[in-house]
């Protein structure tokens, strides 16, 4: 691509996005790709991305940032935990990009042959997230396991509570959660509403819920952490868009984005 | 009824049949795949593990504790609505029915509000009685109640409506007190819509989801109700999911079967749309 000369890569990428409009209009998968040489940029159309919800914050400014960058595209996001997300892209949802939080759930569409391949962008580590207050008195990890405490936790087959379930292996400490929660933002809710005394989170989530909840840092020695793969899907509507975003993510500009919200280099 | 049947004889115009045919074939359809995807081989398998029986038992529980909890609440409110003139009352029951339109997860956001543990009702709950709601299977029990029992007083509230007020009075003149009469009439003369509304409370207490897994958490054992089993199932094991669904489909029909059974046979059964 980089030694490609420019033109050739233009004729390239209208002939591909007129070949996915065409394919996307007979299948009326609605508001996808439609608009196919319309406009001046060469990817159009809509970009249907389905991101971890730990993403939510960087993928919302990197979606903005790529919007601007490309005049008529929209990036339309579907945020979820990555097990919903990966079965949601395996019974045929039209999604271009898959951003996980963990290679597991990318492989199980890669499997499917829902992708071909995919590329670890960042990493994460977990954090326990407390209300200010901190009304459980909460200072280490072996706290979580006190009687009394009220903990929630991601549910197991969410990537932040294989994580969580980690941590507690490396540090030795068994707890018992009051809640198993659907997606890291749903846990990091329960803690910003004062309902639980901490929950186990991203150090990204703790970052982007500000002033709402204190983080607690879990030392290295004991603590996990998950890769995100993303890839561009072999049954995208939007073909052309979704490598597009895909390097755009990649790329120095995206990096620094998501460096700022707190992800760490794969 | 005689202007069914003349319109029987002209047969159903075809501006009708159709869209009524896809209709049909949009409710049925699902349910049929459901049948057709059914892990058939394995289901005694999956559906005796004891996961799955423990999310069953709890369901059935806490279903049925919602549905008491509304005749024990909701009976009395759909007495009084029914029964009290006043521009008060009408609002009253336009409240009353804003949980029935409401999405339950919205139901969730606003049961944390008001009983969790800052809630507005939940922190003197806490402060005073040290009972918090939230991650329990009492509140699975108030999250379904919440959204169920608005079922049961709308049922109930159209049959004290249209019930023949003649005999209640009959029975005071007669010297029976307000609430022997309520007792002794009044209650066998809603008999009917009093099961059709129990039992349509139950079953949307059975299936609850949104204001459950937002209000009540979901831990198994204690929160985890066989609707959300099914979400979570969905993320690991699609066939298992499957046979979840199947049972609650189960569930649904014998529900509706015994229902209809009501609504044909008794006079003052269903609640007429007004």
């Amino acid at each position: 691509m980089r030694s490609a000369p420019r033109s050739v890569v233009a004729v390239g990428a209208v002939l591909a996005v007129s070949l996915v409009g065409c394919s996307s209009s007979k299948k009326a998968t609605g508001g996808t790709a439609g608009r196919s040489g319309s406009s001046s940029s060469n990817i159009t159309g809509t970009i249907a991305v389905s991101a971890a919800s730990s993403l939510t914050e960087s993928f919302n400014t990197l979606a903005k940032q790529f919007e601007a960058a490309h005049p008529g595209v929209t990036v339309k996001l579907n945020f979820g935990a990555s097990s919903d997300l990966a079965q949601q892209i395996n019974s045929g949802a039209p999604a271009d990009v898959f951003a996980s939080a963990s290679p597991k759930n990318m492989k199980q569409v890669i499997d499917a042959k829902g992708a071909n391949s995919s590329t670890n962008f960042v990493k994460n580590v977990l954090e326990i997230a407390v209300p200010p207050s901190n009304p459980a008195g909460i200072s280490a990890i072996a706290d979580l396991a006190k009687p009394g405490v009220k903990l929630a936790l991601c549910q197991p087959q969410v990537p932040c509570g294989t994580v969580a379930a980690q941590v507690f292996a490396n540090a030795k400490v068994t707890v018992k959660p009051v809640t198993l929660e659907q997606d890291v933002k749903s846990t990091l809710t329960k803690v910003e509403l004062d309902e639980v005394d901490a929950g186990v989170v991203y150090v990204t989530d703790v970052r982007s819920a500000g002033t709402k909840v204190t983080g607690i840092v879990i030392p290295d020695a004991v603590n996990a952490s998950t890769e995100y793969p993303i890839a561009s899907l072999t049954k995208a509507p939007n073909a052309a868009g979704a490598q597009a975003f895909v390097a755009y993510v990649l790329s120095a500009a995206g990096q620094q984005v998501l460096a700022s919200a707190g992800f760490e280099k794969p | 009824m005689r202007r069914e049947r003349r319109l029987r004889h002209r047969g159903i115009p075809v501006l009708l049949a159709v869209p009524a045919l896809i209709g049909f074939g949009f409710l049925f359809v699902p349910l049929l795949a459901l049948l057709i995807r059914a892990p058939w081989h394995g289901l005694a398998g999956l559906l005796s593990k004891s996961d799955v029986l423990t999310a069953l038992r709890l369901s059935l529980e806490c279903a049925t504790a919602a549905t008491a909890l509304s005749l024990v609440f909701g009976v009395p409110l759909a007495w009084v609505l029914a029964r009290s003139p006043g521009r008060i009352v009408r609002l009253l029951r336009a409240l009353v029915t804003v949980p029935l339109v409401l999405p339950p997860v919205v139901g969730g956001v606003a049961l944390l509000l008001a009983l969790g543990r800052n809630g507005i009702v939940g922190r003197y709950l806490d402060s005073w009685f040290g009972i918090t709601l939230p991650f329990t299977t009492a509140g699975v029990i108030v999250a379904e109640t919440f959204v169920a029992m608005p079922f049961l007083i709308v049922t109930v509230e159209g049959a004290l409506r249209s019930a023949d007020q003649g005999l209640e009075e009959a029975a005071s003149t007669l010297g029976a007190s307000r609430i022997t009469v309520f007792r002794r009439v009044t209650l066998p003369l809603i008999a009917p819509s009093l099961l059709a509304g129990s039992v349509l409370c139950w079953a949307r207490a059975l299936g609850e989801f949104g204001a459950t897994i937002t209000f009540a958490g979901n831990y198994p054992g204690t929160t985890q109700t066989m609707p959300l089993k099914v979400y979570n199932a969905l993320q690991t094991d699609p066939e298992e999911a499957i046979a979840l669904s199947l049972v609650l489909l189960v569930v649904a029909i014998g529900v509706l079967a015994g229902l209809r059974d009501r609504w044909l046979y008794s006079g003052t059964g269903a609640p007429e749309p007004s």
